[in-house]
């Protein structure tokens, strides 16, 4: 049972930051994971009076409000175009739309929960956070780092030019996910980011250099390529068991789903 | 602490603890439509509209409603009785638990998506757990509705 001493709807991030100093102190996202806990808030900070559930875009990047909630996400248009439909099929599965109209971007973010589909899409896009104390940081090194009294403000996605398909395996529809799978070309850059595993998302780091340049592939050379990657991510994704799939089952899964992702993004077939 | 809200149109201040989920809330309010059933989110019985928006009353905060208008089943009675007689001529409604959540649901989405198709109204509604009808005679009964508005508009 979550059970709050005293509730302040901050006037100013400052304050939140103060606040938020005191170990027993927490910020609210948009709750739904953090009701489900038993614990005991001394001061729950609600950051709804700041504005911060926007999304904004400009020439070189698309700037999300931490309160934003996933539908927002989920149904906005110019994310969607830039993510070639990515950004919906990651949220979609999510509960259902009163969820995600509670759940908010920030709380997904700054949580990152192992079962993140939200976690997964970001780390397949040029994404940076935005903290209140220290600044603006790339998501690849947030989703590492120890929890801390830091607030995150903003998720930034810079506009790359971007490739991206986004794929998840549920055993029920609207269930948490038993792994989940991003796979993108950012600018040159060709990421492959794994979730659900069940622990959380990691970008596969493409050591043999397989999907080197893969914009410029041709259709045989990135059909090899998929093949030759998605048995290397199997081998190199750590996975394991849990009430919804196996180690076994997990680690079929990376290699299914990543070649699928890959053959999206090459042309080769549609997957929405 | 103290809260300002509006509850089916009419503008109400309450006193609460910081903790109180406005679940709680709506029903200490004599809201009983808005019901408890999974308690883990899951299941959409508790859903409540905030600003337009469907959200679910079991993950809410009761301070959170602070300048909101909040609509429940209650404050939907006509609109909740012309769709219900739908429901039930489709056989849709078994134990009839899960109506009220999934009546609002209905009414948010039909708020959104102004002609939603059959694949969208399963979208919208996966939100909604049944555990009688199986979605079946609930999608068929939200399309005839869908028809019986369109009539009505173009007659």
């Amino acid at each position: 049972m979550l059970k709050i001493k005293s509730y302040v709807k901050v006037n100013s991030l400052a304050e939140a930051y103060e606040l938020n100093q005191k170990k027993t102190a927490r910020i609210l996202g948009g709750m739904v994971w953090m009701k489900m806990g038993n614990r005991a808030i001394s001061t729950a900070i609600d950051l709804s009076g700041l504005g911060l559930d926007t999304i904004l875009e400009n020439d070189d990047e698309f700037i999300i409000g931490c309160m934003t909630p996933l539908r927002d996400l989920e149904t906005n248009e110019a994310l969607n175009t830039y993510t070639h439909g990515a950004m919906k099929e990651s949220l979609c599965h999510i509960v259902g739309v009163q969820f995600r109209n509670c759940a908010t971007v920030g709380g997904s973010i700054y949580g990152r929960y192992g079962f993140s589909d939200v976690l997964t899409m970001f780390l397949g896009m040029d994404t940076w956070v935005e903290l209140y104390d220290a600044g603006r940081i790339p998501l690849t090194e947030f989703v590492n780092m120890k929890k801390d009294n830091d607030i995150l403000v903003n998720i930034i996605v810079r506009k790359e030019p971007l490739l991206a398909c986004y794929l998840s395996q549920r055993n029920t529809k609207t269930d948490f996910p038993v792994l989940t799978c991003t796979a993108s070309v950012i600018g040159d850059e060709a990421r492959t980011v794994i979730g659900a595993r069940p622990a959380r998302a990691m970008v596969v780091e493409d050591k043999k250099q397989i999907l080197k340049n893969f914009r410029n592939m041709t259709k045989k050379q990135k059909e090899e390529a998929i093949e030759a990657f998605a048995e290397y991510a199997s081998e190199n994704v750590p996975t394991s068991g849990n009430m919804r799939g196996s180690k076994e089952y997990r680690t079929l899964l990376v290699k299914v789903l990543t070649r699928r992702a890959w053959e999206a993004v090459g042309g080769m077939k549609n997957e929405y | 602490m103290n809260i300002n809200f509006w509850l089916n149109g009419v503008n109400r201040h309450a006193e609460i603890y910081p903790d109180t989920l406005l679940i709680d809330f709506l029903r200490e309010q004599g809201c009983f439509s808005v019901k408890r059933g999974c308690e883990t989110a899951n299941c959409g019985l508790c859903t409540v509209l905030m600003d337009g928006r469907p959200v679910l009353s079991c993950s809410t905060l009761a301070a959170r409603i602070e300048g909101k208008k909040i609509v429940t089943l209650e404050g939907m009675q006509r609109e909740a009785q012309e769709f219900g007689s739908f429901l039930a001529n489709e056989g849709a409604e078994q134990c009839g638990f899960c109506n009220p959540g999934f009546i609002m649901n209905v009414f948010a989405m039909l708020n959104e998506l102004k002609d939603p198709t059959e694949d969208q109204i399963k979208e919208y509604l996966a939100g909604n757990l049944c555990r009688c009808s199986g979605f079946v005679s609930q999608t068929t009964s939200i399309l005839k509705f869908l028809k019986y508005k369109k009539a009505q508009e173009e007659a």
